[in-house]
């Protein structure tokens, strides 16, 4: 049996909170080396995401999404991609994207409010989807067009719990069921849409179920559990490549998790839940469960733990020095990707603006 | 004479909201982060505690459905004030918007109305990121049946709110979020109406008229400010955009003789157009130089590193009134 054919109502899981090996579970078959590389991930990212926040508060960044709690669905979900696959991000999915290829560089330029930092040539990442559940259509019909040119490439698509109740969710995973398309729809439910609870989003007991009624698997893992959520994506992700038997293609993942910090960075939790709430998810931090587990192992000792952290915070040190080292774009690049040939008119307003600027200086128009 | 508070623009949405809640129990207010939270930016603060659940409330997060439910609940005869988080998500709702809440009145044949006041923030300027900059107020003064309304102080905001909420159709309440908390002015605590339709005359003036609206309407009184004693600019902030106050834009052109329209919006389909025919069609006699605009880009807007560059601001306002004049 499948572990996508558990009831969508359960939770698979792999590690227990103190980082054992749940009894009756199997340890996904990854290399000693892959395990340490899904740790140093997770604790890279939880560091990056620390160094960004402050950069915000610093006025050195703007509005910022932060992602701690979230980085075990993250990372352990992208593991499960093949290089020829897709990510089809929203804008929380930092930790997913550096898995697949992106730099911290370039996420950090994105979130600094350079339109480049989306520009990911080479990489099989969709530009970040701010509107939400907006993408979820947008996975189904990848998965349409990878039908019709006979690829065998899968599309990984991130929402969170939020967006489940907008009908581009629901829509998405009806042409998902209908096409049979190779896509797999991971929801980050952190159970907070900003400041609605995840029980005010919907009465179903879980969000898996709804898979069910769409005719695909929906299944629920413990979005904290690196070794759980990489079992679950890595299923998921061979059904959709290859099929399995009468099993339509696409999975619905629902990884349960929690965010630790703010919406974003112009957000405020304190108004809307408590402390307590946070320090009981706590618990379930994925990095020192992971780090129990290759200790356990014998994998991870602290001396290779201190090397891990140190290379982590010279890897983001150095992301954040080529990020701030970048100069803004020109004004001619506000232009020139509106269409493939620039019409009369917009070659008219960038003359203008071009003018303004010899005219009044950049100091004058950017106060 | 009645007691003032001194208010910025968001916390006189939130005492206009506060005033029609105590004065009309059919008035609620709903939408995503709007209770607990108190509104993403607190334009809602405190009123889920004073009005509860049944009147102030969380919604999943479903720009659709909470239109969509917006308009039954308006259809039944309540008055509901929906808010759109940013008007940049508000495009799922767009269907409830324009082919529903606009069209009902006209669909039943007056039986039913949609009276409904849908707020959203819009406009660029704070840094924020894609989708929470847009300025796309044409969209919605091109359907039939939806008022559109624009304040720009806090003092218009509280009583154009009232009138919105009151008004029997529905209205798209746009609030200008980077002036939310700019500056803050004197606000009757007691509720009032400042009446739908009714341009303000911010600045008077003889040699040229600036019609604008909103956030721009700051800049604009700022250029006019810098060009005193060189030219005499009069600026009109038109509050509603739909329907627009044209004998007040008619008149101040047959006064000047001139005009500049400054908005966020892109140039192209932008309500600079609107206005510019209609001063042909009503006032050509009285033309002595063509209507200037000073919009924004037809691009869509960038992300914050350049959204400066993109918004007009006094400087560029200021050569906009110059061509105007010097023509």
């Amino acid at each position: 049996m499948s572990v996508l054919d558990t009831d969508p109502r359960e939770q698979v899981q792999v590690l227990a909170e103190g980082g054992s090996v749940v009894e009756g579970a199997t340890v996904p078959d990854l290399s000693e080396e892959e395990f340490v590389e899904m740790y140093r991930t997770m604790k890279l990212a939880r560091h990056f995401d620390q160094r960004a926040v402050s950069l915000q508060r610093q006025g050195r960044m703007g509005t910022y999404p932060p992602l701690a709690g979230q980085e075990a669905a993250q990372v352990g979900s992208a593991m499960a991609l093949d290089e020829q696959d897709w990510l089809i991000p929203s804008y929380r999915e930092h930790a997913a994207s550096y898995v697949h290829g992106l730099t911290l560089e370039g996420t950090l330029r994105y979130w600094m409010g350079d339109e480049r930092g989306n520009k990911l040539d080479d990489l099989n990442i969709f530009p970040v989807a701010v509107p939400i559940a907006s993408q979820v259509p947008h996975a189904a019909g990848l998965g349409m067009a990878a039908n019709y040119n006979d690829t065998d490439e899968v599309f990984m698509c991130y929402f969170g719990d939020g967006a489940t109740s907008e009908g581009d969710f629901h829509e998405g995973l009806n042409f998902g069921g209908v096409f049979d398309t190779p896509t797999v729809f991971f929801c980050n439910n952190n159970q907070w849409a900003i400041s609605v609870p995840r029980e005010k989003q919907t009465a179903s007991e879980t969000i898996a179920q709804k898979a069910i009624a769409y005719g695909i698997d929906g299944v629920q893992v413990d979005g904290m559990d690196p070794l759980a959520v990489y079992k679950v994506a890595k299923a998921a992700v061979d059904r959709a490549r290859n099929g399995e038997g009468d099993k339509l293609r696409p999975t619905l993942i629902e990884a349960v998790q929690y965010r630790y910090g703010a919406h974003t960075t112009a957000d405020d939790p304190s108004v809307y839940r408590q402390d307590d709430e946070v320090e009981e998810w706590k618990a379930k931090d994925p990095i020192p469960r992971m780090e129990t587990f290759l200790r356990d192992r014998g994998v991870l000792d602290d001396e290779r733990v201190a090397e891990i952290t140190e290379s982590i915070e010279d890897e983001v040190a150095a992301a954040i020095e080529t990020a701030e080292g970048f100069t803004r774009p020109t004004t001619d690049s506000m232009f020139e990707h509106v269409y493939a040939d620039m019409p009369e008119r917009l070659r008219e307003q960038k003359a203008y603006l071009d003018r303004l600027q010899s005219k009044h200086g950049d100091e004058e128009l950017l106060e | 004479m009645s007691d003032t508070q001194n208010l910025t623009l968001v916390q006189a949405v939130r005492d206009g909201l506060k005033g029609e809640l105590e004065r009309d129990d059919d008035v609620v207010v709903f939408g995503e982060d709007v209770g607990k939270n108190g509104g993403v930016f607190r334009a809602t603060q405190g009123l889920h505690d004073e009005f509860g659940e049944d009147r102030v409330f969380d919604t999943p997060l479903a720009e659709s459905g909470i239109v969509g439910t917006a308009i039954g609940m308006a259809a039944y005869g309540m008055k509901p004030v929906p808010e759109m988080q940013f008007s940049g998500f508000a495009y799922p709702a767009f269907d409830q918007i324009v082919s529903h809440a606009a069209r009902l009145r006209t669909r039943s044949r007056s039986r039913f109305s949609v009276p409904m006041t849908l707020r959203m923030p819009y406009g660029g300027g704070i840094r924020a990121p894609e989708h929470h900059s847009e300025s796309k107020e044409a969209f919605y003064t091109h359907e039939a049946g939806l008022k559109v309304v624009v304040p720009s102080t806090p003092r218009d905001t509280k009583g154009l709110l009232a009138a919105s909420i009151r008004d029997p159709d529905p209205v798209v309440f746009m609030e200008p979020k980077l002036i939310y908390r700019a500056f803050r002015e004197e606000v009757p605590d007691e509720t009032y109406t400042v009446e739908l339709g009714e341009a303000k005359t911010r600045r008077e003036g003889s040699d040229v008229s600036v019609f604008t609206w909103g956030a721009m309407t700051r800049p604009s009184l700022e250029a006019a400010e810098q060009l005193e004693g060189d030219i005499d600019v009069e600026v009109v902030d038109l509050r509603t955009l739909s329907p627009m106050d044209w004998d007040a834009i008619v008149e101040s052109f047959k006064k000047t003789g001139r005009a500049v329209v400054v908005h966020e919006a892109p140039k192209t389909g932008g309500l600079g157009a609107e206005i510019t025919a209609t001063i042909q069609e009503e006032a050509l006699g009285y033309q002595r130089a063509p209507v200037t605009r000073v919009t924004g880009f037809d691009t869509p807007f960038p992300l914050y590193a350049l959204e400066d560059y993109y918004m007009p601001e006094a400087a560029r306002i200021e050569d906009g009134i110059r061509e105007a004049v010097e023509f």
